[in-house]
């Protein structure tokens, strides 16, 4: 049994990407990990905070490490973004006596210290890196032969170089998703932006890049978009319709977090997968597999 | 005696904060430039803007729309030649143009910003449907109405819940106090 600090992060928590959260705990189940969820942790305050109030975005993510320190385990979170807030936080706080001060004495106002060795990592990181992909493949109960899909990393999970794969052509995705017994397919734009939160604000934007993430990957034959980010599978997801209305396309192109790709070949059922959040319908592609 | 030291021009300003300090390094390439996906939306595209703090132009650049279209994607930062911190340059402006009260209203993004960042700071947590909620009121109420069919797809789905997530009143009384102390050190500069 493989220990670590779980950070769930707003969305997979109870926020609306609970499936990644719930699925993320099942998978690790059957890989004999366990994430032991941070008590009381705060949001990381993601792009949002940081481009209003940066020492106050440090101090969030310093609150969460600063928790875990008392744990002991490696931080780990399915969150793309708050896994570059987490890294953010502590390369300043490395390289910046003067951010290093100013947070310590925020800190200590509410109690706590950080010593500065945690260390924060994404979800696919661990699996990929700590278990592997022989292992992963010997849990396979129902190889996902001749289904073809499209590894989408999105950004943050490998920029800035965060270490674990290539900055621009990252490919830890694209073996996991073949350890499964699945075809990665070429995906030209695999680690270009989603749109992040300007859907909300600034919609066209948003859409314009999801139209070309969606248009890459059927181009190169894909049934299904894989996605290590909640803000990216709700994008490419719930706004499949608004992307489809603006831009007259037709994409039906489900998009699923890769844990539940991976549940799904474990064997687990799809209640637990929770498989039915997603908007546009999964089943089709996976019925043979079910 | 006034002193007239180089910390009187913008780039010694932005230089000294944490993550600015790369301006100084900027060969005019272009490379940012070229690798932003939204650099077309931009009144001022990532190289101009560095360009802008060179020359001086504090207002404009801070009054910019620009670095409300950075999508923090980080692929300028990852190829810069130089190894400028561009993605966090462009945070960096972005606090400073909130504390001067310049930000751009040519762009809902600080609104959004600031919506996502309240809610943060009194739940501890991101409540989705009230931070949303909050934004369109802020901005335009009519546009929530065009959404409804993504609100509605998720609520079918399962996937919205109106309650939010709380800590415990121990843990919001820490970050509270936490945050708090922060704002009274001022930034991070």
């Amino acid at each position: 049994m493989k220990y670590y600090t779980y950070f769930p992060g707003c969305s997979s928590s109870e926020g609306n990407s609970m499936a990644y959260g719930q699925s993320a705990q099942a998978v690790s189940g059957v890989l004999d990990i366990e994430l032991i969820e941070l008590e009381d942790w705060n949001c990381c305050g993601s792009t949002p905070y940081s481009s209003i109030d940066e020492l106050s975005s440090f101090c969030l993510s310093a609150r969460n490490l600063s928790l875990a320190e008392k744990r002991g385990f490696d931080l780990v979170t399915p969150c793309s973004s708050c896994y570059v807030m987490l890294n953010r936080t502590q390369s300043y706080l490395k390289d910046y006596p003067q951010v290093k001060a100013n947070v310590d004495e925020a800190l200590a106002a509410g109690g706590l210290e950080y010593h500065e060795t945690v260390k924060a990592r994404h979800l696919l990181d661990v699996l990929v890196n700590d278990i592997g992909y022989d292992a992963i493949r010997a849990k396979v109960k129902r190889e996902l032969e001749g289904l073809k899909v499209a590894s989408y990393y999105g950004c943050q999970i490998v920029r800035p170089r965060l270490g674990f794969d290539h900055p621009e052509y990252p490919e830890s995705l694209d073996k996991l998703v073949a350890s499964l017994g699945a075809e990665p397919v070429p995906f030209p734009l695999k680690s270009r932006c989603c749109g992040g939160s300007l859907i909300i604000s600034n919609e066209a934007v948003a859409l314009d890049l999801i139209r070309k993430l969606l248009e890459s990957a059927a181009s190169n034959g894909a049934e299904c978009l894989v996605t290590v980010c909640p803000l990216c599978q709700t994008n490419l997801d719930a706004y499949q319709s608004r992307v489809n209305k603006k831009f007259k396309t037709d994409f039906h192109i489900p998009v699923l977090f890769f844990t539940q790709l991976m549940g799904v070949a474990f064997g687990l059922d799809d209640e637990e997968l929770m498989l039915k959040t997603s908007i546009v319908p999964v089943e089709r592609v996976l019925a043979k597999y079910l | 005696m006034e002193n007239k030291t180089q910390a009187n021009t913008f780039m010694d300003e932005v230089s000294a904060i944490p993550g600015g300090e790369g301006i100084r390094l900027c060969i005019q390439c272009g490379t940012c430039t070229a690798s932003c996906p939204n650099a077309d939306k931009m009144e001022h595209t990532p190289s101009q803007l560095i360009a802008m703090v060179r020359a001086d132009m504090r207002n404009e650049v801070l009054s910019s729309n620009a670095m409300w279209y950075c999508l923090s994607c980080y692929l300028c930062t990852v190829r810069c030649p130089r190894g400028i911190k561009q993605t966090d340059l462009m945070h960096a402006l972005d606090c400073l143009a909130v504390r001067e009260g310049l930000s751009s209203k040519r762009t809902h993004t600080p609104v959004m910003y600031r919506s996502f960042s309240d809610f943060v700071y009194s739940l501890g947590s991101l409540s989705e449907v009230g931070f949303m909620a909050l934004f369109y009121l802020m901005t335009n109420p009519l546009r929530a109405l065009r959404m409804l069919p993504v609100v509605l797809d998720l609520i079918r789905h399962g996937r919205l819940k109106i309650k939010a997530r709380r800590l415990s009143p121990e843990a919001t009384r820490q970050l509270e106090a936490i945050l708090d102390k922060a704002e009274t050190l001022g930034g991070v500069s």
